[in-house]
């Protein structure tokens, strides 16, 4: 019995790798055509090096599908090439700007201008396009109450849509991707993880992140209680406080213009974790702020992306 | 979180538990999962203060830990089919995975669901009404879902003063009824208030005469690591790796996720159904070639011989062979709201990694969940039922009996029209 307690012991990373690669493996062989959500952000990333451990030696049964607002941070698509290249997948990439050129979508006016919302358009026309009938994001269970029963294997009807009342129920690890014509899944290998398994997984594996996470000094301008990092699309108005090499690093990688960045001196990935663990206490004297900037985040993802 | 996690080398290295919660309606099952995320500091500031507050306006008396849990509450007011949520908390030593389901009228097919899933059941029921018919219920789709685990929680006990006299009493008619209960093989009583928060996390002063452990420490402690089948070597394969590249131009890679025993290179195997023997070459992985491989985990294998295998086949131990019929004999809970069992009707049933098709033969008898007796002149099969079936299969299954391993004992049905997933079973 000791014996077998040792040999057989499985930690919570190990049982959570599993049970995603076993999902990342379903997908595969239960859909014609999956494709992987690609953001450049932690989750995503995640996902990706899943994927490649799921499909070792081979490459990628499915491509990384970016949606690219034009507003990116240079960081993010410079590690989205450099990470492509290197695990030898294929990138799909959805551009706004199409969808702004073909007038699907009306882009936003004026100096505080954002393409947040517009890339849900995209991103289904990118789907429809290339006819995916599977797409696999990196949606946790745990980001908030209302996703706490999503599926791994997510229906959504023709048009798209998540319908609740709809869902199937999911026994052992046995799911059913069995739909009718033109209806197709989102699939969520990582709903068992919370945001510090993901970070823990990070360290463990020893995933290169792009350099957005960790600590680094910056331009910024205070907006709307947001710290935004001034660049072409970010220009700082009159009366808005500029604050020249701020110590600062990224929570979470998105557009340019609504992700904010915090206060921060955490350069390692044990810093980060340390100060995630913490992080809802002290980030709650600036929540006006930074939340904001965070649910946007969260927004961003609930109606493109999931 | 305001719960400080440890840096050094072990917050990587936690064990897991999954467990489900089982009560009626107003046995404090939400109280109790808020009391136990709020005791172990897995709750955000913000969401105790909005709770503060909520709970403030409406005149409770205490902070109402319940509407910690409360994104099921708006979906019911919203009239959503509520199920299956699932929570996530950590202590140091463990991270937890509850699957919670609320107590109403879908509640077998909640409960079977989030059932299946895992490792250890909490029972709660009313000190002051004792063992009922639900509590009986639950404990028998605990244990026909083969839960180990068990801990009864015998809550409100600060409304029966907590007696130590009461709670023996109904430790004892529990365990008089779970003694039928074969699978469950490790059940524990505790009373506990999840309102006053008596021995959910903090040993209570209010239970002087109480020596056993609090929820927490149960939760934290119990062994779990046997609730697999480390014996019956199972590796249903669930995808083949063809890399098709200069490099690896012959590798041929079966991946899957072991769901029984242990797996080395070098052992001499079988494949299923077709009974070719070959060898282990080796166990393959990102990081390198690995020593073994057994459940649960996912892995990728190459055998020395090169032999026809494809999703849906088996590669088990040459001496321990799955049993492979075409007609199964299984207990079935049935999962849809719109349609009946179809006598005859044609059915997707999946399982492991292949499906096939199955038509439901004859139902033996039924369970009637209330009183736990078989019925046998009513063989109508709609939602929530549960009882017996033989089911005939277009090709053979390799399995075992859901007994002796909840993976390769396991199916659902699919209906073929709606693709809908319409019962769960499990083979007897």
């Amino acid at each position: 019995m000791e014996e077998e307690r040792n040999s057989y012991r499985v930690n919570h990373l190990a049982q959570l790798e599993s049970e995603a690669i076993f999902v990342l493996r379903e997908t595969a062989a239960q859909f014609e055509k999956p494709a992987l959500l690609f953001s450049g952000g932690k989750d995503s990333i995640v996902m990706a090096h899943l994927a490649r451990k799921a499909f070792h030696p081979a490459r990628l049964p499915f491509p990384l599908v970016h949606v690219d607002t034009g507003h990116n941070f240079p960081e993010t698509l410079e590690y989205r090439d450099k990470y492509v290249e290197e695990i030898r997948a294929d990138l799909v990439v959805g551009l706004v700007q199409d969808s702004i050129d073909q007038g699907r979508v009306q882009e936003e006016k004026g100096p505080f201008a954002s393409r947040n919302a517009l890339q849900t358009v995209t991103l289904l026309d990118t789907i429809e396009d290339n006819q995916y009938d599977a797409c696999l994001g990196g949606g946790r269970r745990d980001e908030e109450k209302a996703r706490a029963k999503e599926r791994f294997f997510s229906h959504r009807d023709d048009f798209g849509q998540w319908d609740p009342k709809n869902q199937r129920p999911e026994l052992w690890n046995i799911f059913n991707g069995r739909k009718h014509h033109g209806e197709h899944f989102r699939v969520f290998p990582l709903s068992n993880w919370t945001e510090m398994d993901v970070w823990q997984y990070i360290k463990a594996e020893g995933i290169p992140l792009p350099s957005l996470y960790f600590s680094h000094k910056r331009d910024v301008v205070h907006r709307n209680g947001a710290m935004l990092a001034i660049s072409d699309v970010v220009t700082p108005q009159e009366g808005e406080e500029v604050e020249k090499d701020a110590v600062v690093r990224f929570r979470t990688i998105g557009d340019m213009t609504c992700t904010g960045a915090v206060y921060s001196d955490a350069s390692t990935m044990d810093d980060i974790i340390q100060e995630v663990a913490t992080a809802r206490q002290t980030e709650r004297g600036t929540r006006a702020d930074d939340k904001r900037s965070e649910t946007a985040m969260e927004d961003r993802k609930k109606e493109g992306y999931f | 979180m305001s719960h400080e996690i440890p840096i050094d080398e072990g917050y990587l290295d936690m064990d897991l538990l999954r467990f489900t919660t089982a009560g009626s309606v107003d046995d404090g099952k939400s109280t109790l999962i808020g009391r136990l995320l709020y005791d172990s500091k897995n709750t955000f500031e913000d969401q105790i203060e909005a709770v503060e507050e909520t709970s403030k306006k409406r005149g409770d008396e205490n902070v109402n830990l319940a509407l910690l849990t409360d994104g099921l509450r708006a979906e019911r007011e919203q009239g959503i089919t509520i199920d299956v949520a699932y929570r996530y908390f950590a202590t140091p030593k463990r991270k937890f995975i509850i699957a919670d389901t609320p107590g109403h009228i879908q509640y077998t097919r909640n409960m079977v669901t989030g059932a299946s899933t895992a490792n250890l059941a909490i029972i709660l029921v009313d000190a002051r009404t004792g063992v009922i018919e639900q509590t009986c219920r639950h404990a028998f789709i605990a244990n026909l879902l083969r839960i180990r685990h068990v801990i009864v929680a015998v809550n409100k006990m600060d409304l029966v003063d907590y007696s130590e006299e009461r709670f023996e009493e109904i430790t004892k008619e529990f365990e008089e009824f779970a003694s039928r209960l074969d699978n469950i093989v490790d059940m524990v009583t505790i009373p506990i208030s999840a309102l006053h928060g008596d021995n959910v996390v903090e040993k209570s002063t209010n239970t002087p005469w109480y020596e056993g452990p609090t929820m927490l420490y149960h939760l934290e402690n119990v062994y779990i690591g046997s609730d697999h089948n480390h014996v019956d070597a199972r590796f249903p394969v669930q995808w083949v790796i063809r890399p098709h590249s200069d490099e690896h131009h012959d590798f041929r890679g079966y991946a899957g996720r072991v769901a029984g025993g242990v797996f080395k290179p070098g052992d001499d195997v079988v494949v299923q159904p077709s009974g070719f023997t070959t060898k282990i070459k080796a166990i393959e992985s990102l990081e390198g070639p690995q020593e073994q491989a057994f459940a649960p985990l996912s892995c990728t294998m190459t055998l020395e011989d090169e032999i026809d295998i494809s999703r849906g086949d088996m590669i088990v131990k040459a001496n321990n062979p799955p049993k492979k019929e075409q007609v199964i004999e299984a207990m079935i809970c049935w999962f849809s709201e719109d349609k009946q069992l179809q006598p005859r009707g044609k059915y997707y049933l999946r399982h492991t990694t292949k499906e096939v098709k199955a038509i439901v033969q004859e139902v033996k008898y039924k369970v009637n969940i209330n009183t736990l007796h078989k019925v046998e002149d009513d063989t109508t099969f709609g939602l929530n039922e549960i009882g017996r079936v033989s089911i005939r299969c277009s090709a053979p299954l390799l399995f075992d009996s859901y007994r002796r391993n909840r993976q390769t004992g396991s199916f659902v049905l699919i209906d073929s029209q709606t693709n809908e997933t319409v019962a769960a079973g499990m083979i007897v």
